[in-house]
C-alpha cells in the first residue's frame, strides 16, 4: 500500500553506505577468515569516511522519512559526524593493537560498523520504536565487541556483565515506552509533542513514571549514576581499542538520543524531567570525581572520568534550553577529541612484554618519552578543564547555560566537582613528570598513532583560537530540536 | 626647572648606578652618582641664595597631576620657600660630601654600585619630602626615605644583626607612620584638602573647634597635630619611638652620617616646622612636643655616657640633639630648631665620618675600649673630631654654640612651665653632652692604647678621598653657625623666613630669647666647659675613677648601660605578646582551624569519600542490577516529592 519514493531514500544514504559495507565485509571475512582482518579494518575505515563524505554533502534541512520513523536534520547531522569520526579514530587506533596483541578477528571491524549503523539510526530516530531498534542494533554489537577476546577471562566477564545489565536497561526502557504509549496513545515524537500542547499542562502519573523509566534506560547508555555500574568493569575488561571505542562513539550517540527523546517530545514536561536529570547529573559528576581518585588502572580511571563527563554534559540537558543543548553538543565534540587523544596515549603504553595499563607504569614518562608525556599532559589538563585548552570551554558553555537557566546550585556543584576531578588528572601529570622513571615503553608508536595524536592534540590546544565553526554548527543543530 | 633639576638629578644617578651598575662598572657608578649629587648641591646653593635673598615669597612648580577624585585633588608640585631652600641646601651639600667620602670608605666592598644607588635614591626621596606641596607628596618622600633607610641599614645583608636592625627600624617607623597617616586623614577630614595652602589658610577658622569620637569631644587641631607629631617621633627617634636609631648603626658609617644624623631623622623636625601654621593653634600639642623633646634630649644624653661603641655614642647624641630641636619647636622657636638642624647636620656628619675614619684606621674596630693613643697617627681625623665635638658641646664660636644655646635660651624665654622644664633638662643634657663627647675623644685618641698590637701598628690616617670631605665638613662645623646666625634667628630672620614659618603674634620667643638674663646666657657655656673638665678628670687624670664610680653606683650604671631598659620593656609588652599571638593564630588559627577544616580537612573528607565510592563497585552483577532498580525507585520518589506528584 505504501511505496518508497527515491526522495525517501536520499537522506538514508550514509546509513545505507555503512550497512552495505558491513554486509559486504562480512562476506569477505567469512570467506577469507582472520587473515583479512587488517584489510577489513582499512575497508571499514574507508566505509566510514565515505559515509561521512556523503553526510556532509547533504543539504542542510529537516526531513522526516520512512513514515515518520526517521528524521534527518542538522542535529542528527552533527551527532552523526561525531559518531563517524569517533568510530573511525577508534578503528585507526586499533590497527597496531590488533597485530601485536593477536586480536585478529575479522568480526571486529564489522561489529564496529554495525554498532555505528545502530548509533546513526538512534540519533535519527523520530519514534519510540525506531529509537529502540537503533539502540538494540548498537547494543548487541557492543556486547559482542566487549567480549571479543573470548580467551580472556576479563574480556568475557566484561561482555557478559554488559549484556545482562544492558538487557535489564532495555527492559526498563521498553517498559517506559509502553507506559508512554499507554497513556498517550502514540509512539511518534511529533505526535507526543502535539499531545502535550493540546491537552494542557497536567500529565498523568503513569506517563511520568514511563518517562522516568525511559530516562533510566537512556541513562544506562550514557553511564550516568546510578546506572553506571557496568562502566568501570567493562572499560577495564574489554580490549583497550574497544574501550576507546566505547568511550567515544556510543557515548555521543546515547547522549544525542537522550537529547532527542527528551527535549522536543516532552518539552511541556520540562519542569518534571528537569528534576530527575539534575539529580542524576549531580550524582554522576560527584561519583566521577570522587571514585576516580583511588583507581590504579588507567582504563578504570577513564571509566570514572567518562561518568563524570557525562554528568557535566547532562547539566546542559538539565538546562533544557537551546543554549544548553548547544553546550552539550560542543561538549560532546570536545569530549570526542580529548578522549580519542587520551586513549591514543594509553594505547601507546606498551612495554617489552606487552600492554600495560597501570598508572604506576607512567612514572617518569617525561624523561623516557618527553613528547608522549607532553601530549598526555595536554589531554589530561584539557580533561580537567584547565584554560585555555578545549576542555575548559566545554565546561564553560555548559555552566553558562545552567546559570542562565537559573540552575545555580547545579552549576556550583559542577564547578566544585570539576575541582575535585582535577586532582586525579593532575596526579597523573605529577606521576609522569616528577616520579622516578619506570621501565620505558616500546617505540615507535606507529604513523597512524602519530596522526591521531597530532590531530586531536591540535584541536585541544588550538580550539581557543578558532571556536566559531564548531559553535555555529552546534547552534544550528541545537535549534533543530526546538521547533 | 632649577629646582626640578635639584630634586631629580639624584634620582637619575640612582637609576644609572642601580639599574645599570653592572653594565657601567664600579668607577662609573661612583662618578655618576657623586657628580649628579655635587651638581645638585651647587644648584641648591644658588637656589638658597635666590629664594632667601632675592627671590619671591614662594614658588609652586607643578610637575603633573597625581590623583583627582571628587574633592581629593593632589598633584606633584615642588613648593619652594625658604624652609625648603634651607633643607635642599643642607641635604644636597651634606649628601654630596658623604658620597665622595663613601668612595674611600666603601672601597673594598663588593657591592659598590648598589650602595651608591641607595644613597642617591635616599637623597631623592628626602628632596621629595622637603619640596612637598601637600601631605601626600610629603608622605611619599617620608616612606621613600624610610624604605631607603631600611635598604641601607640592612646593606650588609649577610649579617643577621644588620637584618634585625633594618627590620626593627622599619617596624618602629611603621608605628609612627601609622600615626602620620591618620594625621593626614584627619587633615582631609577637617579641611577637605591636603594641599598645604588650603590647609594652612583654613587653620585659624578651625582653631578651638571640636569633633565627637566615641562619645567624647576632642579638639580637632590638637588631635590632628598630635597624630602628625607621632609620625615625627617615629622618624626622628623621639622617646618612646627612639629604639631603632642606635641599632641602625649596623649600617655602613656613611649611611649613619647621612641618614641617621644629618638628614632623614630631621624630617620630623621639618614636618613640625612646615606645619607650624597648624601647631601654632594647638598649644596642648606644643606642650607635649616640648616635654617629649626635652625628655629625649636628657634621656639620650644619659645613655650616651656609658656606651662603648663609638657609633652608638654619637647615635645617642643625635637622638639627644633631635630632642633639642623638638623642644625648640614646642616653645615656638621653629626657626631656631631649623637653625640647629642646619648646624647639627654639619658637625654630626663630621663626627660620624670622623668616627668612620677612626674605625677604618683601627681595622673595623668600633669598641672604644680597644682604642686609644693614636692621636699622632691620624692627625686630621683627630683635629676634625675636636672641631665636631666643640661644635656639639656648644663651645663659643663653633656652629653648635649659636644654635644650641639659643634653643636653651628660648626654652627659658618661653616662660611657661614646660619651657622651664625643657630649660633645666636642656642644661643638664648639655653637661652630659660635653662629658660624653670628650669621653669619646679621650678614649679614642688619648692614653695608652688598648688595641691589639697588630691593629695598633696598622693604624693609619685615612686617604685623601676621606679626609678632604672631613675638612669640608669641619669648615661647616666651624662657620655654619656664625654665617647663618643673623639670617636664621637674628635680626634678618623676618626677611629670611617670610611666610615659610608661622609664629602667632605675641609668641615670638626668639626676640625674648635675645633678652634673657645674663646667667641664662652664660650657663650653657659654663656647664659645657665643666663637662669637658670633668671628662678630662675621669679619662686623662684619674683613669681609675670611671670604674670605681660604676662599682659604687652599679644599679645606675647598669640602668644606663641597658638604655633605661626600653628594649626589654618593649620586648615584654609588645614583641613577645605579638609573637605569642602570631604563633597562636599560626598554629591554632591557620593550622588547626583554617587548614584543618579547610584544605586539609576537605582533603581528608575527599579521601574518605573516594574510598567509599570505590567500595561501591563490588563486581557482583546482582549488586549492579539492584542499584539500577533502586535508582529508578529513587528517581520516581524524588520526582514526586519535588513536583508534588503532578497527577491530574
Amino acid at each position: 500500500m505504501q511505496t518508497f519514493l527515491y526522495e525517501d531514500i536520499v537522506p538514508l544514504f550514509p546509513e545505507l553506505t555503512v550497512a552495505t559495507a558491513a554486509i559486504v565485509l562480512l562476506m569477505v571475512g567469512v570467506f577469507r577468515g582472520d587473515r583479512s582482518t587488517r584489510s577489513l579494518v582499512w575497508a571499514a575505515i574507508l566505509a566510514l569516511a565515505g559515509a561521512l563524505a556523503i553526510l556532509v554533502q547533504e543539504p542542510e534541512r529537516s526531513v522526516i522519512v520512512l513514515r515518520g520513523m526517521f528524521v534527518a536534520d542538522p542535529f542528527a547531522l552533527f551527532a552523526k559526524v561525531l559518531i563517524l569520526v569517533g568510530s573511525g579514530f577508534a578503528l585507526v587506533m586499533s590497527i597496531s593493537y590488533i597485530e601485536r596483541e593477536a586480536m585478529d578477528r575479522f568480526e571486529y571491524p564489522i561489529l564496529i560498523l554495525f554498532a555505528t549503523l545502530g548509533m546513526m539510526m538512534m540519533v535519527s530516530a523520530n519514534n519510540l520504536i525506531s529509537l529502540y531498534v537503533g539502540l538494540e542494533l548498537q547494543s548487541l554489537a557492543l556486547y559482542v565487541v566487549a567480549a571479543l577476546r573470548r580467551d580472556s577471562l576479563r574480556s568475557t566477564e566484561a561482555g557478559l556483565k554488559y549484556f545482562v545489565l544492558g538487557a535489564l536497561s532495555s527492559g526498563l526502557l521498553l517498559y517506559g515506552c509502553s507506559l508512554i504509549y499507554g497513556f498517550t496513545g502514540t509512539t511518534s515524537f511529533d505526535a507526543l509533542t502535539d499531545v502535550f500542547t493540546e491537552r494542557g499542562t497536567q500529565p498523568s502519573l503513569g506517563l511520568l513514571i514511563g518517562l522516568i523509566f525511559l530516562i533510566a534506560g537512556l541513562a544506562f547508555k550514557v553511564s550516568a549514576v546510578p546506572f553506571h555500574m557496568w562502566t568501570p568493569d567493562v572499560y577495564e575488561g574489554a580490549p583497550t581499542p574497544v574501550t576507546a571505542f566505547f568511550a567515544v562513539a556510543p557515548k555521543v550517540a546515547a547522549m544525542a538520543l537522550f537529547l532527542r527523546a527528551i527535549i522536543a517530545p516532552f518539552a511541556e514536561l520540562t519542569g518534571q524531567w528537569q528534576q530527575v536529570i539534575v539529580l542524576i547529573s549531580i550524582a554522576s559528576m560527584l561519583l566521577g570525581a570522587f571514585a576516580a581518585i583511588h583507581q590504579t588502572n588507567i582504563k578504570r580511571l577513564m571509566a570514572y572520568s567518562s561518568i563524570g563527563h557525562m554528568g557535566f554534559a547532562l547539566v546542559g540537558l538539565a538546562a533544557g534550553t537551546p543554549e544548553g543543548v548547544r553546550g552539550v553538543l560542543i561538549y560532546l565534540a570536545i569530549y570526542v577529541a580529548m578522549n580519542v587523544g587520551t586513549f591514543a596515549c594509553i594505547l601507546c603504553m606498551r612495554q617489552k612484554d606487552g600492554m600495560v595499563e597501570s598508572i604506576a607504569d607512567l612514572s617518569g614518562l617525561s624523561r623516557n618519552h618527553p613528547v608522549r608525556a607532553a601530549f598526555f599532559a595536554l589531554f589530561l589538563f584539557s580533561l580537567a578543564g584547565i584554560p585555555p585548552l578545549a576542555g575548559f570551554f566545554a565546561k564553560f558553555y555548559i555552566f553558562v547555560a545552567a546559570v542562565n537557566a537559573g540552575l545555580y546550585a547545579l552549576a556550583i556543584i559542577g564547578v566544585l566537582a570539576s575541582v575535585v576531578g582535577a586532582y586525579y588528572y593532575l596526579r597523573i601529570v605529577k606521576i609522569m613528570y616528577f616520579d622516578a622513571p619506570a621501565e620505558p615503553f616500546v617505540r615507535p608508536i606507529g604513523g597512524e598513532m602519530t596522526v591521531v595524536l597530532g590531530v586531536t592534540g591540535a584541536f585541544t590546544l588550538f580550539y581557543v583560537f578558532y571556536p566559531a565553526p564548531l559553535v555555529a554548527a552546534a547552534q544550528t543543530a541545537a535549534y533543530a530540536l526546538f521547533p | 626647572m632649577l629646582y626640578a633639576a635639584i630634586v631629580f638629578l639624584p634620582l637619575l644617578g640612582a637609576i644609572a648606578a642601580g639599574l645599570f651598575g653592572r653594565l657601567i662598572g664600579v668607577r662609573a657608578s661612583q662618578l655618576v652618582t657623586c657628580l649628579a649629587l655635587t651638581l645638585s648641591g651647587v644648584l641648591a646653593t644658588y637656589g638658597l641664595y635666590e629664594t632667601a635673598v632675592v627671590g619671591p615669597d614662594k614658588q609652586q612648580i607643578v610637575l603633573f597631576t597625581w590623583i583627582v577624585s571628587g574633592d581629593f585633588d593632589v598633584s606633584w608640585t615642588l613648593r619652594i620657600d625658604t624652609l625648603t631652600a634651607v633643607m635642599l641646601f643642607t641635604v644636597t651639600v651634606i649628601s654630596s660630601i658623604i658620597h665622595w667620602y663613601s668612595i674611600g670608605y666603601m672601597a673594598h666592598d663588593p657591592h659598590i654600585p648598589r650602595f651608591f644607588a641607595y644613597l642617591s635614591l635616599f637623597t631623592f626621596a628626602m628632596l621629595m619630602l622637603v619640596t612637598a606641596d601637600n601631605f601626600l607628596q610629603l608622605y611619599f618622600g617620608w616612606e621613600g626615605v624610610g624604605l631607603c633607610s631600611y635598604f641601607l641599614i640592612g646593606f650588609w645583608y649577610d649579617r643577621p644583626s644588620a637584618n634585625a636592625a633594618a627590620i626593627k627600624a622599619f617596624v618602629v617607623n611603621r608605628v609612627g607612620d601609622f600615626g602620620f597617616a591618620l594625621g593626614i586623614m584627619a587633615v582631609f577630614f577637617t579641611f577637605n584638602s591636603i594641599n598645604f595652602d588650603t590647609v594652612f589658610a583654613g587653620a585659624p577658622a578651625v582653631a578651638g573647634k571640636t569633633f565627637e569620637f566615641l562619645g567624647a569631644e576632642y579638639d580637632i587641631l590638637t588631635v590632628t597635630t598630635l597624630l602628625l607629631f607621632i609620625g615625627a617621633m617615629g622618624k626622628s627617634a623621639q622617646v618612646p619611638l627612639h629604639t631603632w636609631l642606635p641599632d641602625a648603626m649596623e649600617g655602613p658609617t656613611p649611611v649613619s652620617a647621612l641618614i641617621h644624623a644629618a638628614t632623614m631623622v630631621t624630617a620630623g623636625v621639618f614636618l613640625v616646622a612646615r606645619c607650624s601654621p597648624l601647631f601654632e593653634y594647638a598649644p596642648t600639642t606644643l606642650a607635649f612636643v616640648t616635654v617629649i623633646g626635652a625628655f629625649t634630649a636628657f634621656f639620650a644624653a644619659t645613655v650616651g655616657l656609658v656606651q662603648n661603641d663609638i657609633k652608638r655614642v654619637i647615635a645617642y647624641s643625635t637622638c639627644s640633639q633631635l630632642g633639642y630641636m623638638f623642644f625648640a619647636c614646642g616653645v615656638g622657636a621653629y626657626s631656631v630648631a631649623i637653625f640647629h638642624l642646619f648646624t647639627h647636620a654639619f658637625f654630626k656628619a663630621l663626627l660620624f665620618l670622623g668616627s668612620g675614619s677612626v674605625i677604618h684606621g683601627f681595622s673595623d674596630e668600633q669598641d672604644m675600649r680597644r682604642m686609644g693613643g693614636v692621636w699622632r697617627k691620624m692627625p686630621v681625623t683627630y683635629a676634625v673630631m675636636w672641631v665636631g665635638s666643640l661644635a656639639l658641646a656648644g663651645v663659643p664660636f663653633f656652629a653648635g654654640y649659636y644654635s644650641k644655646d639659643l634653643i636653651i635660651e628660648s626654652a627659658f624665654a618661653a616662660g611657661t612651665e614646660v619651657g622651664y622644664l625643657a630649660f633645666y633638662l636642656g642644661v643638664g643634657a648639655a653637661l652630659l653632652t660635653a662629658f660624653y663627647s670628650w669621653r669619646l675623644l679621650f678614649m679614642t685618641f688619648h692614653g695608652p692604647t688598648r688595641a691589639h698590637h697588630e691593629v695598633y701598628e696598622h693604624v693609619h690616617e685615612s686617604p685623601k678621598i676621606m679626609t678632604v670631605p672631613l675638612l669640608l665638613l669641619a669648615v661647616g662645623a666651624l662657620f655654619a653657625g656664625v654665617a647663618g646666625y643673623d639670617a636664621f634667628v637674628g635680626d634678618g630672620r623676618a626677611a629670611f623666613w617670610r611666610e615659610a614659618i608661622l609664629v602667632l603674634p605675641g609668641r615670638d620667643v626668639i626676640e625674648a630669647a635675645h633678652h634673657v638674663p645674663l646667667w641664662v646666657k652664660l650657663l650653657p657655656i659654663a656647664i659645657a666647659l665643666a663637662g669637658i673638665a670633668l671628662a678630662w678628670q675621669f679619662y686623662i687624670r684619674r683613669t681609675e675613677l670611671p670604674g670605681a664610680l660604676a662599682k659604687t653606683h652599679a644599679d645606675l650604671y647598669t640602668f644606663l648601660l641597658n638604655k633605661w631598659y626600653f628594649d626589654e620593656l618593649y620586648d615584654a609588652i609588645f614583641v613577645r605578646p605579638t609573637k605569642f599571638l602570631g604563633r597562636l593564630l599560626w598554629h591554632g588559627g591557620d593550622g588547626r582551624i583554617i587548614d584543618g577544616f579547610g584544605p586539609n580537612g576537605i582533603a581528608q573528607v575527599v579521601i574518605q569519600l573516594a574510598r567509599r565510592a570505590s567500595l561501591l563497585q563490588t563486581g557482583y552483577l546482582y549488586h549492579y542490577a539492584f542499584a539500577m532498580l533502586i535508582g529508578v525507585a529513587v528517581l520516581v520518589t524524588w520526582l514526586f516529592t519535588r513536583t508534588g506528584g503532578g497527577a491530574p
